[in-house]
């Protein structure tokens, strides 16, 4: 779906936030980004929806060139909820802010008007239909962002910073509509800081550091890898952090889940703490 | 003895149908490391910005109930007395930050103040210091990091030396390790110059660890109000969606099925070492 090779990025001021990046994002994958600030995850993600170019290297969305292709018909395949909603929402209306890029991409008004109810439900934004989108709240806003980019169905969703400002409630439903956008199909590409997060929505992980991948694998193996996690300034999972604790107690210490996590222990436990 | 006494406060916002805060009554000691957390919309700006005047003085709408802070009455005393008193750190520094440099942002609150010149550098010099800024000095505030921006901001307000720091979401803008080391600051503000800390946030895995006294709200009220192990411990904490600690969950877990360890962790070190002490003793 996404293929990348070789891509090199300097912004205006001089600051190569790329310096050689390679990689292969299958249809339907699941993958975070993660890695410290400054590290090139946001720069990487504008090249996918040809938002940013490569200086050198190429780009490739859905088997096109985006050197090739305007903006526009990149981003109906690819969906971009940016980090701060307000660099995104601007109508007056809930309403007309999903509307406004259907009536761009030419949709006929009808479909408009299912797309736009179909949207603002699954989100469960429907009460706020008429209200201003600056009245919302920073989560609900986040939301909206993401219900406007939805409702023109892009093969490819990309989040920046999902979760940021969202209460653990909104982070949970949040993360279940996530995997279930990603079950339904949709390749989906989240940047995020958030190893609790990731931890629970066990995707592909690609670590970025000073404008490289330093990694690549499942969810599992990366974030259990404490060398790894320091290179990107990260850390590890509470979960993995107790299993790294207890290593040489003949524990497994690649644990991110607190459900694996709480059967592990029992299964240790449970012949020697019995009441 | 209390730093903050707040007996059966209600405050509706002007315009508001219904109050914001309800019935509010907390008190937080001198010295105290609080962590205010709770779903959005519960209140916790709201009750912040009592702490400061910026309610009733600045958002007018109607207060009920007493507020003391600092030994002084809030309602009857001006936002700038309250200042000096209490420091604020907005959870967006864009918002904060303003001035051409970084010393001189930190040094604003001081001219207000009319402290004399020589007052003025040393305290700049000392906030730039502990907040471990000193070599961003001359740089202008906009160019920096996130990061960066959020120390600036800490810098600010504790140039003040105000008696408690109120800290919305310091950190949400950063990586954890960038997060782990502004918790830090922090705690070692609160540990050196035993300035009470309260501090908003919504991540409790990586606040918690730092705090010795924990307030959950819900629906304009507080619900939870005591020491992390107990709070996090009680049920009610997972019922209004707080994303209590993972490793007080797991405890949780092991303990509905019948394994009992002698207290609540509220941190992956603790857990570790009450699961290495079972360990042992067998």
């Amino acid at each position: 779906m996404i293929e990348v090779k070789g891509v090199h990025f300097t912004y205006p001021i001089g600051v190569e936030a790329l310096k050689g990046v390679s990689l292969r994002i299958r249809d339907g994958e699941f993958v975070a980004i993660m890695g410290s600030n400054g590290a090139g995850k946001t720069t990487l993600v504008k090249h996918f929806n040809g938002l940013l170019k490569p200086a050198k290297g190429e780009v490739f969305v859905d088997g096109v060139n985006t050197r090739n292709v305007s903006i526009a018909s990149l981003a109906r395949k690819v969906g971009f909820v940016f980090q701060n909603p307000d660099h995104q929402l601007f109508c007056e209306t809930a309403e007309e802010e999903i509307a406004y890029a259907l009536k761009n991409f030419g949709f006929e008004e009808e479909t408009v008007k299912t797309r736009v109810t179909w949207a603002l439900n699954i989100l469960g934004l429907t009460q706020y239909r008429q209200t201003s989108p600056f009245m919302l709240s920073g989560g609900e806003r986040k939301r909206l962002a993401l219900a406007s980019v939805l409702a023109w169905d892009p093969k490819v969703v990309v989040l920046d910073e999902p979760t940021i400002g969202q209460d653990y409630e909104q982070k949970e439903k949040l993360r279940q509509f996530i995997v279930q956008l990603n079950a339904q199909g949709k390749t989906v590409i989240v940047v995020t800081h958030d190893v609790e997060f990731v931890a629970d929505c066990g995707p592909r992980v690609m670590l970025m550091a000073e404008g490289k991948i330093v990694a690549d694998g499942d969810a599992k193996e990366i974030l259990t890898n404490k060398e790894l996690a320091f290179k990107a300034s990260i850390v590890p999972p509470q979960i993995t952090q107790i299993f790294l604790g207890l290593a040489d107690f003949g524990l497994p210490t690649d644990v991110i889940n607190i459900h694996e996590a709480g059967k592990i222990l029992f299964d240790f436990l449970k012949e020697e703490v019995k009441p | 003895m209390p730093i903050i006494e707040v007996k059966n406060l209600t405050y509706t916002y002007p315009g508001g149908t219904q109050p914001a805060i309800k019935n509010v009554s907390l008190t937080i000691e001198n010295g105290d490391f609080v962590v205010l957390t709770g779903p959005s919309g519960c209140g916790k700006t709201t009750l912040c910005r009592c702490f400061n005047g910026l309610i009733p003085h600045f958002y007018a709408g109607k207060l009920e109930g007493e507020l003391t802070v600092a030994r002084l009455d809030v309602t009857e005393h001006p936002i700038y007395e309250m200042a000096c008193r209490v420091g604020l750190v907005f959870q967006n520094p864009e918002n904060q930050l303003f001035a051409l440099s970084v010393e001189k942002d930190v040094a604003f609150g001081l001219e207000n103040l009319g402290l004399p010149r020589d007052e003025m550098r040393k305290r700049v010099d000392w906030a730039l210091q502990m907040t471990g800024i000193e070599e961003l000095r001359e740089r202008a505030p906009h160019e920096l990091s996130g990061g960066q921006q959020q120390r600036v901001a800490i810098a600010c307000v504790l140039a003040m030396q105000p008696e408690v720091m109120v800290l919305d979401e310091p950190t949400s803008f950063l990586d954890p390790l960038g997060a782990q080391k502004i918790f830090e600051v922090i705690s070692e503000l609160n540990k050196k110059l035993r300035i009470t800390v309260i501090l908003v946030e919504h991540r409790l895995d990586l606040a918690s660890k730092y705090a010795n006294h924990v307030v959950i709200m819900d629906q304009g009220t507080i619900v939870l109000d005591g020491k992390p192990r107990e709070v996090f411990d009680s049920e009610s904490a997972r019922l209004i969606g707080v994303g209590i600690p993972k490793t007080t969950r797991l405890w949780q877990m092991l303990r509905q099925n019948g394994i009992r360890l002698d207290r609540a962790p509220v941190n992956s070190e603790e857990t570790i070492q009450l699961l290495r002490g079972v360990l042992k003793r067998d």
